[in-house]
């Protein structure tokens, strides 16, 4: 696996503020990396430190192999799309003409500009002025701006506000077609529900800082967060926080016949075994941690000024 | 050099459409056969007198004029951007900075420098058709040199515009400066020059000078110089008649004027932060 971004304790300060400090990061070829945090937390930095928008003010910053603020960013910026957070194109041009536009900067065949309308399904309306597309055709006529020269690195950033739920459906599965090619891919989201499905490794910032990276199975291994096993059927009468010897398994009635449990990894087995043993239960439900429960807990430790809006 | 012409070409298709070129034309094409027409309305006449009052009647149009147009065109060209979020991305693509503001220059340079040349141009046709007795050689080289002192001075302006488009942050500020820009050079420079040739009892032998510290009076300067009948409007060029002051000489320190704003405007997109 080749390295195509590589962070080595990156700090990036605007006055006296620091967006970013001493960030260690290295994404493959061909991952899936989602970064996460609240506003402010670095995410948008950290990517336009990636694009060479910004320079470090410490540490050494490789994308595809080179500075990306220096002689190299002619050569990458061939090879990577970029999709704004807030991006509202040309209005008075078609969709096509948009697209036309920054084909011919990036110095890509014509030919791409309707195959990709058609891909983010424009297709009907290439035609038509920017100004009366929806949000959603907007945004993904900025996707297909940023797939314009089948680049080798994309960053999305919030790529899918404004998608109804089909559309963000096709957007991942575009995620997913690049990403076997070999495009490696970072996107920022808040809709975490949304991203877990699709992503190699997670990146967790706060207030700057790394807070966690890793797989889902890293993360929910790192975290140690309990498991929640739901089990249903004529459960009257049982008093179930008694059932279990050890106190950390925490047992929460939700009505006459269902209760949740709460279980650390390794009782899991155990709580099932007994589970299954017992006479009144009917059927079992096992919801292991969420991205949305990780983030929670990594992010949990943060001050209250770095967890709001700090800008 | 490609990118430069993408850039133009889209910032002139955007002119196009959004009616500028039309506009800019029409405008000034009116605006040049009604001073034809009705320029000597002042002392009771109708329809066309001479063609030296007609063109020092252009001129004094085009400096009020000009200048107004050019920075009301160019004054969003890059905070415009900045504010629709297609800066940020336009920055990520393989187009350095200084052909991303070049190319945009070319492009309302020609928007602005075609539909001046239109807009004159129609002018003088129609005045060469419907006037009387008019040289049509000296009536081909007024029009010529007005034109292309009037896109040189456009061209000047739009710089300024986009000096100021860099250099802030809220469009809506852009467009206040701009105001102020047009207010000081094209109105309060020559109060203050007035007044100080007023005051100035002596020895006034520099003044003349202090001319050349600002495009619109260069571009009068081309424009009125030359005619015996414009000393009486004009008053101040009047001040300015000698060698130096040729169009020969004046029209490259017009352009001259344009690199300033233009270079400094560079240098401060190159160095302002994403």
């Amino acid at each position: 696996m080749t390295a195509v971004i590589e962070f080595h304790g990156v700090t990036r300060r605007d006055g006296d503020v620091v967006r970013l400090d001493a960030l260690d990061l290295t994404v493959c070829e061909g991952e899936v990396l989602a970064l996460l945090g609240h506003n402010g937390a670095g995410k948008t930095t950290t990517m336009k430190l990636i694009l060479g928008l910004l320079s470090p003010s410490e540490g050494s910053i490789s994308v595809l192999g080179g500075a990306p603020d220096g002689a190299h960013a002619e050569t990458l910026r061939r090879r990577l799309g970029y999709l704004p957070e807030n991006v509202s194109f040309y209005e008075p041009l078609s969709g096509r003409e948009v697209l036309e536009f920054f084909a011919r900067l990036k110095r890509v065949d014509r030919r791409q500009v309707d195959e990709l309308l058609e891909q983010v399904g424009l297709g009907a309306a290439a035609k038509r002025r920017v100004k009366t597309y929806s949000k959603g055709m907007r945004q993904r006529l900025g996707l297909a701006q940023a797939l314009l020269g089948e680049p080798r690195l994309l960053l999305l950033d919030e790529p899918t506000t404004g998608l109804d739920p089909a559309a963000t459906r096709d957007f991942y599965d575009t995620v997913r077609r690049l990403r076997e090619r070999g495009c490696t891919v970072l996107l920022s989201s808040h809709v975490l529900p949304g991203v877990e499905p699709y992503i190699d490794r997670a990146l967790i910032l706060g207030g700057g800082r790394r807070l966690a990276l890793g797989s889902l199975e890293t993360l929910r291994a790192e975290a140690a967060l309990p498991t929640t096993i739901r089990a249903r059927g004529r459960l009257e009468g049982a008093d179930w926080q008694r059932l279990w010897s050890e106190s950390r398994i925490q047992a929460r009635p939700l009505n006459g016949h269902e209760v949740a449990l709460s279980v650390p990894a390794d009782a899991k087995l155990a709580v099932l075994r007994h589970l299954t043993a017992h006479p009144g239960v009917e059927d079992v439900e096992l919801l292991p941690p969420t991205l949305e429960h990780l983030y929670t807990h990594f992010s949990a430790g943060l001050a209250p000024h770095e967890r709001g809006d700090a800008q | 050099m490609n990118a430069i012409l993408t850039l133009a070409g889209k910032e002139f298709r955007d002119g196009m459409r959004n009616r500028w070129v039309l506009a800019i034309t029409l405008v000034l094409a009116l605006l040049a056969v009604g001073i034809a027409w009705f320029g000597a309305a002042a002392s009771g006449g109708l329809g066309f007198t001479s063609l030296a009052t007609t063109l020092v009647s252009l001129a004094t149009l085009a400096v009020f004029l000009i200048p107004l147009i050019a920075l009301l065109l160019a004054y969003d060209a890059v905070v415009g951007e900045q504010e629709s979020g297609t800066l940020l991305l336009l920055l990520t693509y393989p187009v350095s900075r200084t052909a991303l503001l070049l190319g945009k220059f070319l492009g309302h340079g020609l928007i602005l420098g075609s539909a001046t040349a239109l807009g004159f141009g129609i002018a003088g046709v129609v005045i060469a058709l419907g006037a009387e007795g008019v040289a049509l050689g000296e009536l081909a080289a007024g029009m010529g040199l007005l034109i292309v002192s009037s896109v040189l001075l456009g061209w000047v302006f739009i710089a300024f515009a986009y000096l100021i488009s860099v250099w802030v942050s809220e469009k809506a500020r852009a467009a206040g400066l701009a105001l102020v820009v047009w207010f000081l050079f094209v109105l309060v420079f020559d109060l203050g020059l007035l007044a100080l040739l007023v005051s100035v009892k002596q020895g006034g032998d520099w003044l003349p000078w202090l001319l050349l510290l600002n495009p619109t009076e260069l571009f009068r300067l081309i424009n009125l110089a030359g005619f015996e009948a414009a000393r009486s409007y004009t008053g101040l060029t009047s001040i300015a008649v000698g060698g130096a002051f040729r169009p020969a000489v004046l029209l490259p320190l017009l352009a001259a004027w344009c690199l300033v704003p233009l270079g400094l405007a560079l240098l401060r997109f190159r160095h302002r932060s994403a």
